[in-house]
């Protein structure tokens, strides 16, 4: 065994059991690859480490502890610096590439999922998916001040890249932009001028929830993105022009035009669920998309699909499942999860971080084949927690196996869309997608309260509603459910740091736990705030009649939902018909069925909503 | 309505026709360019205008209009906007965001995209918004109910009204924020004040109180009916609907049409350079001051043709040749681009494109 060996026996061997004993996976969810291709920098939300890979022998050589849950990583042009953004600690690492030592914690807004370096200004652009936007950091600077800026994104900001040249900065919105109750939803990607730091332009990608990583041609003209048309203002019945999800890519830059085309990767009987990473070859002629829901890498030929993009007939072929056999030239079989991928520098290699195999595999881009698998850590026991987080994000349950559970419930939280899910007509009993944070102990389940548990929730229901296939049954029920309940909540953005409550989220927590009117009048107990959202989730397992049922529900009876983190998940009430939380009690309120809020002044309505924040 | 004549020495002018003096010499002159629905301006009605280097924003009484490349083009609620009445406009000088008060919510219009905040979908106090103003990451507003904060990057709101300042009245007309201070123009209730770095507000109100006179001229806010506020290098300035007074923090002085080169005591807007150079949107025209001298740029009230009337120190007035003026005496507000100057009217928007000497007028 040389020495190399057992250095990365020990790496691998370090933070397998956390205090608790629980096992801790590693989760690479991206890399990079240093520029003469030696070496490789997985980033491991699982872990919370970065982890290097020598290429030549396919062993794990150093490590570096960062931040909670880092998603994204880039490397500095000159190769000497790793820059980690770490999304539950809202800042990012810096770290010497050469002796993986953090250097320093540069700050973020929050949720950091995407960074990318801007060498010729010395600074940092990070894509913070909470925040909805876009931090720039002045790399000459140190603490809190570096941070001098906060650019308007898209919503959901996560994925930053820039072009080739240096000279443009783009950044993707995994969640459609806040728009009119059921409308077609519209996701962005926001291009910045990194001469100026300004917006230069905002590219609307219409039907689109959810776009993910982007890359670029060589040459800076054609920017591709893995991205997700939703069909959610139809009944999911309707199977045709490419049913539940159209899984497609976004195309973008002078090649294309204006305007961003966008061209399906589903076909009448291969549906490659959830496109995720993307890669361009560096002689232009065959982009990768991995697409984690399927387990594979398509590979695309470059020329006839910026031919078809550039069709006459492109308008129509978002949604054309016969589009796409003309440049989806090959499916790979990868890991499980696959996200990140990286070309090696001469576009012989494509390397694939299977997020739920702690693995990274090998691609021969010659010959579409694997070559091989990297093990990033010990070979660890699947935990049923672990084998039901691999059904959640897999796409192979669903009719045409087209989407996932993580379809919707993006990195397991949720889409930001409301849903017809039912085929009870158009426009019947809409639903809004909720949240799968720390729901455990929130039964019963659906906007209705109809399943009492959530092997109901997950088994029969989704299989007959969903998937309209064979769903999850027996002992795979029974490990997805506990992913589930093993969901945690993340962490709160508005709470002060020592506990305490700002005056207004004071005020606030009074209003939600008043028993009385402003004027002394006693308010009923079903329209307090606090006796039906009560408990550590601020829930209970009734259902109630609170006014905001609609003529196409079937019944005004709704399930109490939790309210933890509910600051993120716009949009509100059971069908998404509120905007905002404002929204709820200014619009959806008339007869203060939902909570007594007519003698409330502005002022209070805000500080009652800056409580809610901090739930 | 007030007429402060009974306690002040009343002068009127003659107004020498004249050539150029060379007190007028140091005044700016400037070459008119009028713009009106008849260039592709939305409405005439120019309530505000904003400059963004090359790009001219105007807020009309039926949409938000940018004058780009020679051309205007408009936005309407079917672009985006939440009302049609743009009220006031405010510029974000680090994004080039342009955050745009309505009669119905505000706007951020950010590389192509409008974002909206209304009294129902956020916690804007209220949905008529008369002013905006930016600083940092803070945008102010002055609405018919109060004042509001918004943190851009926590999205969160304060709101400033009777319960937590000396506000009395609560229908905010204008507002201007700086690094140290925040002033309010309270219609109604004087000018509210806001410490920064103490988070404490202070009100300046008229010292003779609500009576239509001026018995203590240079004591303090020249009238409770504020509409503008403007504040540059420690020194305020407050319009009112009758006069405008300039704060330098110890000593009040206040300006009257009787006494001084304005043209009219009802202003609509005052917007200052540094502190000295100021200019006055009224209703009987446009009006500069640098701290000695006046000047008023209109077409003529009587005879409506192009006109600059020039007061030194002295009080003599003197009327410049003028080939060109402002599209209508009655003006809303001024933002400057360069040495230019960009002016809202009730007819329209109008260029001042400076002339310097030796340049035509025409």
């Amino acid at each position: 065994m040389t020495l190399r060996r057992v250095i990365s026996g020990l790496v691998c061997g370090v933070a397998l059991l956390t205090a608790q004993g629980e096992v801790r996976y590693k989760s690479p969810d991206d890399l990079v690859l240093s520029a003469d291709g030696k070496r490789l920098f997985v980033v491991c939300s699982g872990s919370d480490e970065v982890l290097v890979v020598d290429t030549a022998t396919r062993a794990v050589t150093g490590q570096a502890h960062v931040g909670k849950m880092p998603r994204g990583i880039a490397l500095s042009p000159d190769g000497s610096r790793l820059y980690v953004a770490n999304s539950w600690s809202d800042n990012v690492s810096e770290v010497d590439a050469a002796t993986m030592r953090v250097l320093r914690t540069l700050p973020a807004g929050f949720e950091p999922t995407g960074v990318t370096v801007d060498a010729a200004h010395h600074s940092l652009y990070v894509a913070n998916r909470l925040s909805d936007d876009i931090s720039l950091v002045d790399l000459s600077a140190e603490g809190p001040s570096a941070e001098i800026e906060r650019i308007s994104g898209g919503r959901g900001a996560s994925y930053a890249t820039a072009s080739p040249d240096g000279k443009r900065i783009y950044v993707s919105g995994i969640y459609p932009q806040p728009g009119k109750f059921r409308t077609a939803p519209v996701t962005e990607i926001t291009q910045i001028d990194a001469d100026t730091h300004l917006v230069m332009k905002r590219l609307n990608v219409s039907n689109a929830a959810g776009v993910f990583h982007m890359a670029f041609s060589r040459d800076g003209r054609l920017g591709i993105a893995g991205e997700l048309r939703p069909k959610n203002l139809i009944p999911l019945a309707h199977v045709e022009h490419g049913w539940v999800f159209g899984n497609s890519v976004a195309l973008f830059g002078e090649d294309i035009g204006d305007t961003v085309v966008q061209m399906p990767l589903d076909q009448m009987d291969v549906f490659p669920s959830q496109p995720f990473g993307v890669a361009i070859a560096p002689d232009g002629k065959r982009a990768y998309v991995s697409t984690s829901g399927s387990n594979e890498v398509l590979i695309l030929d470059l020329a006839k699909l910026v031919a078809a993009a550039r069709s006459p007939l492109v308008a129509r072929m978002a949604n054309d499942l016969s589009a796409a056999s003309a440049y989806v030239t090959a499916h790979v079989a990868v890991g499980n999860n696959p996200r990140g991928i990286q070309l090696s520098p001469d576009g012989a290699l494509l390397y694939v971080a299977n997020r739920l195999d702690d693995t990274i595999s090998i691609i021969d881009t010659a010959h579409a084949v694997v070559t091989g698998s990297i093990a990033l850590g010990a070979d660890l026991p699947l935990t049923a927690e672990r084998r039901g987080e691999r059904l959640f994000y897999s796409s192979a349950y669903a009719y045409g196996h087209q989407f996932g559970c993580a379809t919707c419930h993006l990195d397991s939280t949720f889409d930001g869309l409301n849903w017809d899910l039912e085929p009870d007509g158009f426009g019947k009993d809409i639903v809004d997608n909720r949240m799968l944070e720390d729901i455990k102990d929130t039964a019963p389940y659906k906007w209705n309260g109809g399943n009492p548990d959530l092997q109901t929730e997950c088994g029969p229901r989704t299989e007959k509603y969903f998937f309209r296939s064979q769903g999850f049954r027996g002992d795979a029920l029974e490990d997805l459910v506990k992913y589930i309940q093993s969901i945690p909540l993340r962490p709160n953005r508005y709470n002060l740091p020592d506990g305490e409550k700002t005056t207004s989220q004071e005020r606030g927590e009074g209003i939600f736990n008043r028993t009385a009117k402003k004027d002394g009048t006693p308010i009923p107990d079903l329209q307090q705030c606090f006796v039906c959202h009560s408990g550590p989730h601020y829930q209970s397992a009734d259902s109630v009649n609170v006014g905001t049922g609609k003529p196409s529900d079937r019944s005004p009876m709704i399930d109490i939902p939790e309210l933890n983190n509910v600051v993120n998940s716009a949009p509100y009430l059971h069908d998404g018909s509120a905007r905002s939380l404002e929204e709820i009690w200014t619009v959806y309120n008339p007869q203060d069925k939902h909570g007594v809020t007519s003698d409330l002044t502005k002022d209070d309505l805000n500080d009652l909503i800056e409580y809610l924040k901090t739930l | 309505m007030r007429h402060a004549t009974s306690s002040i020495v009343t002068a009127r002018f003659a107004v020498f026709l004249l050539a150029l003096s060379a007190t007028a010499a140091d005044l700016p002159r400037f070459r008119w360019d009028n713009f009106t629905t008849d260039n592709g301006l939305p409405n005439n009605r120019v309530y505000c205008v904003a400059v963004d280097g090359d790009r001219i924003w105007a807020g009309t009484d039926n949409g938000l209009a940018l004058f780009e490349n020679g051309q205007w083009k408009s936005f309407n609620v079917a672009d985006g906007l939440t009302h049609r009445a743009v009220l006031s406009l405010a510029l974000d000088k680090r994004s080039h965001d342009l955050w745009i008060g309505t009669m119905g919510g505000l706007n951020r219009y950010s590389a192509g995209r409008f974002d909206n905040f209304t009294q129902l979908t956020s916690g804007l106090p209220n949905d008529v918004v008369y002013g905006v103003s930016v600083y940092g990451d803070y945008v102010w507003v002055a609405t018919a109910a109060g004042g509001g904060r918004l943190n851009t990057r926590t999205h969160q709101w304060n709101l400033y009204n009777e319960r937590n300042t000396p506000m009395y009245e609560i229908w905010t007309y204008g507002v201007n924020a700086g690094p140290d201070k925040v002033y309010y123009a309270v219609w109604g209730g004087g000018v509210l004040e806001y410490d920064v770095k103490t988070e404490r507000w202070k009100d300046y109100n008229d010292p003779d109180g609500e009576n239509e006179i001026v018995l203590f001229k240079d004591q303090g806010l020249i009238h409770e009916i504020t509409t503008s506020v403007s504040y540059s290098n420690g020194i305020l300035w407050a319009a009112t609907y009758f006069g405008v007074s300039r704060y330098d923090g110890r000593n009040w002085r206040n300006f009257l049409d009787q006494d001084s080169g304005l043209p009219s005591n009802f202003l609509n807007q005052v917007k200052t350079m540094d502190g000295t150079r100021t200019w006055f949107s009224t209703d009987k025209g446009l009006a500069y001051y640098d701290g000695t001298n006046w000047a008023t740029y209109r077409a003529a009230l009587d005879t409506h043709k192009p006109e600059m009337l020039v007061r030194d120190e002295s009080g003599k007035v003197t009327r410049v040749t003028a080939e060109t003026a402002p599209a209508h005496p009655y003006t809303f507000g001024v933002d400057f681009q360069g040495n230019d100057i960009w002016v809202a009217t009730a007819k329209g928007v109008s260029h001042g494109i400076r002339i310097t000497n030796g340049d035509s007028q025409k």
